[in-house]
This record gives C-alpha cells, structure tokens and sequence, in this order.
C-alpha cells in the first residue's frame, strides 16, 4: 500500500522516507505493474528525480512543508512542464516538448509534491474510454479488457492501481468524474475557475477544469487545495478568497439537504446503478440528511447543449495546431501552397474523433447555421445554469450516479453519439460552471468480475467546501473507497 | 445554403459537398471514404442536437461563460518571457531565427 497523503507525508518530513523513496516507490510500482495497464505515457524519471531531490534539500534546510510534502502526483498528458513531452494523446504532438511549467505543475512544486510522468488520455481530452489515444488505450485494472473511462484514464487507472498517490486530469463535460467513477477513485471536478488552466492544453475553454484524482476525499481535497487560487496567467480564475477544504473536512453537516433530481434515476440506467443511487439515500438518511424530491427537466438536453458549445469551441481552438510554429507538419507537394501545408498537417496530426469534433464544431459555427445551433445552444446554456440555481435553493447538494453503467468492453461502442451519451450526468455541471465529484460507490459483479459504480455529488459553484464535506459523510460510512482491484474479488 | 428555421432541418439533408465545404473551411484533408462516413456521423449528432428544438429559449439571453466576468488588466510592469531558444525547438522548420513557411505571395503578381 502507499497509503495516505498524510501517512506519506509525515514520513517524508519525519525522515523515516525522502521525496526520492517515495518516488521510487511508484517507479517500481509502474516497472511491475503498468504494463498490461498502460496509464503511463512516459514516467518522467529524470525530471521527476530532480523535482524530489530539490524537496529532499528543502526539508533538510528546515522548510516546513505541508501535507503534500514529497507525494508523487501523476500528470495527464495535457497538461505541460518545462522540457518534457506533452503529447496530448495525438501524433500532432509527438514531439513537441513544453518551454514552461502550467501553473498547477508550479503550484504542486511549491507544495512540496513531485508531479511526475505524463498519463495517457483520449486525443486533445476527446472520450469517454481512452480508446481514443494515438500511443494506445489504457485498460481498466478492474477488468483488463474493459475501458478506465475518458478522457483522463490514464490518471484514473494508475490511482485505482496503486501505482501512484493521487493524479492530475481535466474535466471538460466529465473527463476526470467518469473515470473516477469507473475505475472506483475519487475525482473532482472543481467550480469553473476555481484552479487556473494556464498551461492545460485547452480544448473547451470556457468548460475546462483541472482537478484531482485520489484514494479518499480527504487526499482528493489536499491536492486541490494546492491547485486552486487566481492566477495572473488564466484571467478566468475566480479572485476568491482562499478557503480551506481540509480542516472542516471530517465533520458531518447537520440538516444536510440533499437533492434528488427524478432524472437521475432514468430507467435507461444500468440496474445496479439505479440500485446504488437508492442505497446512497438511505445511508444519508441514516446520517440524518433530509432528501429533497427535485426535478431537472434540462439533464435530458445536456449532451445536445454540450456538442454544440464543446465541439464549437474546440473547432476554433485547435486552429492552432496548422504545422507552423509547433506539432507536426506535412509539406506541400510541388505545386501546392500553405492551404495544402495546413490541410495534410491537420488530416494526418488529428485522429477520427478529434477531426470529427472539429468538423461538427466548424459546421454548427458557419454560415447560415450559428443562430440555429450555436446561439440556441448558449441560450439553454443559461437555463440550465438557471435549473441549477434553482434548485440549489432548496438543496445543499445534488445526488445521483456519475454514470449510467459501469465500465464497458474496449471496442464495443462504435457509435460516436452512444459514446457521448456515457456522459449524460456529467455535461451539465461544465455547461453550468458548478463543481462536482464522483466517489467510489460499491461494485457490480459483470461477467464474474466486480467492476466500481461512482455516486455523483454536485453542489454550486465554489461550494466546494460543502461538496468535500458531504462526500466525506458519505465515504466514512461506507468504507466503498477501501475496494481495491482484485481483492474483493 | 438556406437559413434553417431550427436546428433540425439540415441534420437529415447534410450532403457530401457541405462536408467538403466544412471539411476546407476547418483545414482538414481528408479521403472522399472519410468525408462519407464523417457525413453519416455529422447526420446522426445533429440529429440528436436537434432536440434543443424543443426547449423554449424565447427572450433568453445566451450564456457564453457559466461564470459572470469580464475582462481583467494585468498591471503593466515588465516580466520574464519564454526563451526564444525553448520555442523555436518546437518549430517543425527553421531558416536561422526564422520559422520557415511556403511561399504564401504569388512571385508573378504585381506589387
């Protein structure tokens, strides 16, 4: 076990472990294990090496660090650090090596952590499997031959492996919930703005988050709580005032109001799921939650919103990978001019289903059709902003599943709109800007195998603070998050 | 082209040449077998898009950030930028300290 944030780092700062044993830990961990798992990109050794020798020296210098004091924290594959690769999952950016650190590399460095490696993700953050990976999928340590979750499976898979501490994804209309849900972690999805995006490699910018990735809440909110805070680098981080997760984190909230929307509970969910929402209800019962019957008509035009404004978004982003200044490049025949340079450098760099989005998100933003589909997407936008708002007057918290089924088989969704659909219960806290989480929620046994359900908890935006806690009330009574592949089986 | 008067109309009617068009204006090359099945898959979202027809958005304004904000000034005070050396790495071509591009004006044309 490589046990708690806590346990790691009073270890690290008591001198019975150092930053560099503890990274050497996971290391071997990752040699022995990873293989058939395939969440590392790249581990970063060196860089990673240097990262926890400087921490090494700063605890021996007398810093009094804190409790991410020589943790290993993975990194996804698109978030960038100074000299090592970034490939965001594409052949577009095989080579392309960072001439920064993102802010949040900056951040978890000041803390005393060690980010580390790079893990693989669908292409540009695009899916909800990691099948969309041009290096290769990563598999789920559940069930090898099912899927982590996307777009952050990697990040998910090595926590759920023990391969690593906690873990860095991106959440875009549910990338770092579905895998946390799928391969039973914890993953946060923190308040648009919340943590800055400076050095995210961005694909929807105005529904991008980076958040965290752990065995429990409490490690889940101590790496957020590093992550978090304004940045003169990301002009859309939320000047707030710093707030502690931690502290407050293990005490229950009295009269906790929880709300139940009716949407959540569509019969077109997996039995199991349905089966667990309901048990989730009756322990908050039990700790002395009222349950609040609402209803969120809009959960239904989620994912016709969300491809609308991601893909638009996207479409107009990623013009700027056109094999000029950086990525990969193709060069025109004899003949032919830059149109042709831009054109094969994007047709061979992206893969199916980057090139797909891109061409959904150029079509719905051109002539003739912007009012119809981008404007009217915008404008339900702010109803379901408004649903949520709404029913947050009358709950603290919203319950229900991150996903509508457990971890399916690679391979077996050939349909990009079936793929889309995985993320039904998680688009609309982007579209909305709120933050949410998914925690480990018991198993299903599929074909002999136990595989992890998440339970979902949305609260508003920057109601952090409430969400950890009520997810906490939860995970102390439950225990689910102590399941680990393989030994319950 | 004609303007639609929902988002449902063109979804069905999507045609080969309007996914060329989309494909040019996007800067994608792709295969006539990809710009098929890539006009099926178009189809098939736009229909599912389709159902934010039914929504009554009548007089609601559109929410392009879910967080009310608005532009922010940094103090103007000089800092550290990104080494040239460390960007230009990632060029694809080089000549010198330039980022080599086709010839983008016509030589023959006049001034």
């Amino acid at each position: 076990m490589t046990g708690s944030l806590r346990t790691i780092s009073d270890r690290v700062r008591d001198g019975s472990s150092s930053a560099v044993a503890e990274l050497d830990r996971c290391l071997e961990r990752i040699a022995r294990d990873d293989g058939p798992i395939g969440s590392f990109q790249c581990t970063g050794a060196d860089a990673a090496r240097e990262r926890a020798e400087a921490v090494d020296r700063r605890i021996a210098a007398g810093e009094d660090m804190g409790p991410l004091a020589g943790v290993p924290i993975a990194i996804k594959d698109n978030i960038v650090s100074r000299g090592e690769p970034t490939t965001c999952g594409s052949r577009m950016l095989e080579d392309f090596h960072s001439p920064y650190d993102a802010t949040v590399i900056t951040k978890l460095i000041e803390a005393g952590a060690v980010p580390f490696g790079k893990t693989r993700c669908d292409e540009f953050a695009m899916g909800s499997g990691t099948e969309y990976c041009a290096f290769g999928p990563v598999h789920n340590p559940w069930d090898l031959d099912r899927v982590p979750g996307g777009s952050s499976g990697g990040s998910a898979a090595a926590v759920a492996a023990e391969l690593c501490p906690a873990s860095l994804g991106s959440d875009t209309g549910g990338s770092i919930r579905q895998p946390a849900s799928l391969c039973g972690v914890v993953g946060i999805k923190p308040t648009y703005g919340r943590v800055s995006r400076y050095g995210l490699v961005s694909f929807g910018p105005s529904l991008d988050q980076i958040g965290p990735f752990a065995r429990s809440v409490e490690d889940a909110a101590l790496v957020l709580q590093a992550i978090a805070g304004e940045d003169i680098h990301d002009s859309t981080t939320i000047d707030s005032p710093a707030e502690d997760f931690t502290t407050s984190l293990h005490e229950p909230i009295e009269g906790l109001r929880i709300g139940l929307p009716s949407e959540y509970l569509d019969a077109h969910n997996d039995d199991a799921v349905n089966a667990m929402v309901h048990a989730a209800v009756e322990t908050y019962r039990g700790l002395g939650a009222e349950i609040v019957d609402v209803t969120l008509p809009l959960t239904d035009v989620g994912i016709a919103t969300y491809y609308v404004i991601g893909p638009a978004e996207a479409s107009s982003n990623l013009a700027r990978f056109d094999g000029i200044r950086y990525g990969r490049r193709v060069e025109p025949a004899a003949g032919e001019g830059l149109f042709e340079l831009y054109a094969r450098s994007r047709g061979e760099g992206f893969g199916p289903e980057v090139r797909r989005r891109i061409m959904l998100g150029t079509y719905v933003l051109s002539a003739g059709y912007y009012d119809a589909y981008y404007k009217r997407a915008l404008q339900v936008r702010r109803l379901i902003r408004r649903e949520f708002e709404d029913v947050f007057r009358r709950c603290d918290v919203l319950l229900g599943p991150t996903t509508p089924a457990p971890a399916f088989r690679i391979g077996s969704i050939s349909d990009p709109l079936a793929m889309y659909l995985c993320d039904r219960y998680t688009v609309n806290a982007n579209i909305a800007g709120i933050c949410g989480i998914s925690i480990p929620a018991g198993c299903t046994e599929v074909d002999g195998k136990p595989l992890p359900l998440g339970l979902q908890l949305q609260a508003p935006a920057l109601g952090e603070s409430t969400l950890l806690r009520a997810a906490r009330m939860y995970e102390a009574a439950t225990n689910h998050h102590e399941a680990r592949p393989g030994s319950n089986a | 082209m004609s303007t639609p008067e929902s988002a449902g109309d063109p979804a069905a009617q999507i045609s080969l040449e309007q996914v060329r068009h989309v494909a040019e204006l996007a800067r994608l090359a792709m295969s006539d077998e990809e710009l098929e099945s890539c006009r099926g898959e178009l189809a098939s979202i736009l229909r599912h898009i389709a159902t934010i027809d039914a929504v009554d958005v009548d007089g609601v304004e559109p929410l392009a950030h879910a967080i009310d904000m608005s532009n922010r000034l940094s103090d103007d005070e000089p800092a550290e930028s990104l080494s040239i050396d460390d960007v230009l790495a990632n060029a694809p071509a080089l000549e010198d300290r330039f980022i080599a591009v086709p010839k983008v004006l016509d030589p023959g044309a006049d001034e």
